[in-house]
């Protein structure tokens, strides 16, 4: 009987617009079938946020913006436009 | 120090922008098969970290590689003269090991504008089916700790180290990378060198061409990654090069002069 795995992809935007360039990605698959590593790919999957949903990608998180810490204004680290979105898809189960 | 193996501000430009700073082949093939046998039987002593470099290795052929006029100029322009040894690592992707490492910086969050190179020295000819290491250019100055960032798989302008053998390529202690799958029969090395300066680090390089109209447009490289934040890099640049020209006031573009235009004398009455 089918059953359905959850396929998460994670698009890091150029800026909180969805439709702005992807400039880092992540795929993570339940199903299995499809195997992922760091440095896997030069081109991203998609080009923007919009893209993916235009395939059927569905956005499940959102980014919130937050202002600067005082004194940490120039700080940088992690990405901060991060998009996670998820398909569901059927898998030959048990 | 002979001026000819010291680096260049474009050099030291690049490394403030890029976070790394790549050297083709500069190791001669002899010495590059020598350490290959050293690395291979696992014969490379463990120096005591914090003793000075100059210490380290007096008979070993990775001693010899890091004795080398051209890497001594790397080092003195970097982290001046007596430096310590912080510690080496041999880095091995076994023959078909298929995953790769997760992205991570080495360490933890290092919040000093001072900072450590780490050299990763590639003894042998390294396609990309066989790795190298992935480094993430422009990366260095991201406060994160170790593999905080393992959740990102690619980025637009990740560079995969493929060169040849005698490849060394020297690093800001902060830059992002991680080890790439190896396709190929063979195990892969690297190896791996931390060192601390002793010196304040400024103005060690040859710095002849200080003034060349070129180091503005280095230092505001866009490597794209980073998208909306590129400006924010920028400024970090720019304060990277003050420490080390010891210039409070360089600017690059107007970026931070603006910002510190906070004018306090007053108009005197009519």
């Amino acid at each position: 009987m089918p059953q359905l795995r959850q396929k998460l992809l994670a698009l890091y935007a150029h800026s909180p617009d969805l439709n702005s360039a992807v400039v880092s990605w992540s795929q993570y698959d339940g199903t299995g079938k499809t195997p992922v590593t760091t440095g896997d790919n030069d081109t991203p999957p998609y080009p923007s946020v919009v893209a993916a949903m235009k395939e059927g990608w569905r956005v499940i998180q959102f980014p919130q913006q937050f202002p600067a810490y005082p004194g940490m204004e120039y700080n940088t680290s992690y990405l901060r436009y991060e998009y996670i979105l998820e398909k569901m898809e059927e898998i030959d189960g048990p | 120090m002979a001026p000819e193996h010291l680096l260049t501000s474009k050099q030291m430009a690049q490394f403030a922008a890029d976070g790394l700073l790549r050297f083709d082949e500069l190791i001669p093939a002899e010495l590059n098969q020598a350490v290959y046998a050293e690395i291979g039987k696992n014969s490379v002593p463990r120096p005591t970290a914090g003793r000075p470099l100059s210490e380290a290795w007096p008979d070993s052929a990775v001693g010899r590689v890091f004795r080398l006029p051209q890497v001594q100029g790397i080092i003195h322009s970097l982290v001046g003269p007596d430096p310590l040894y912080d510690h080496h690592a041999v880095h091995t992707v076994g023959p078909h090991h298929e995953q790769g490492q997760i992205w991570h910086a080495d360490a933890i969050i290092d919040t000093r504008m001072h900072f450590d190179i780490q050299f990763m020295y590639f003894c042998h000819d390294t396609p990309r089916e066989m790795g190298g290491t992935m480094l993430l250019p422009g990366s260095h100055y991201r406060r994160i700790s170790e593999t905080d960032i393992g959740r990102y798989q690619n980025f637009l302008g990740q560079a995969a180290t493929t060169c040849k053998g005698g490849t060394l390529i020297v690093v800001h202690h902060g830059i992002w990378h991680c080890a790439q799958p190896n396709h190929t029969d063979q195990m892969r090395y690297m190896f791996k060198l931390r060192l601390n300066p002793t010196v304040r680090q400024l103005r060690l390089w040859n710095t002849e061409d200080l003034e060349d109209p070129a180091i503005p447009g280095i230092l505001s490289a866009n490597h794209r990654w980073y998208g909306n934040e590129v400006r924010l890099e920028i400024v970090n640049r720019i304060k990277f090069w003050r420490f080390l020209m010891g210039d409070e006031k360089y600017d690059v573009h107007y970026w931070l002069s603006r910002l510190e235009n906070m004018p306090e004398n007053r108009l005197r009455a009519a």
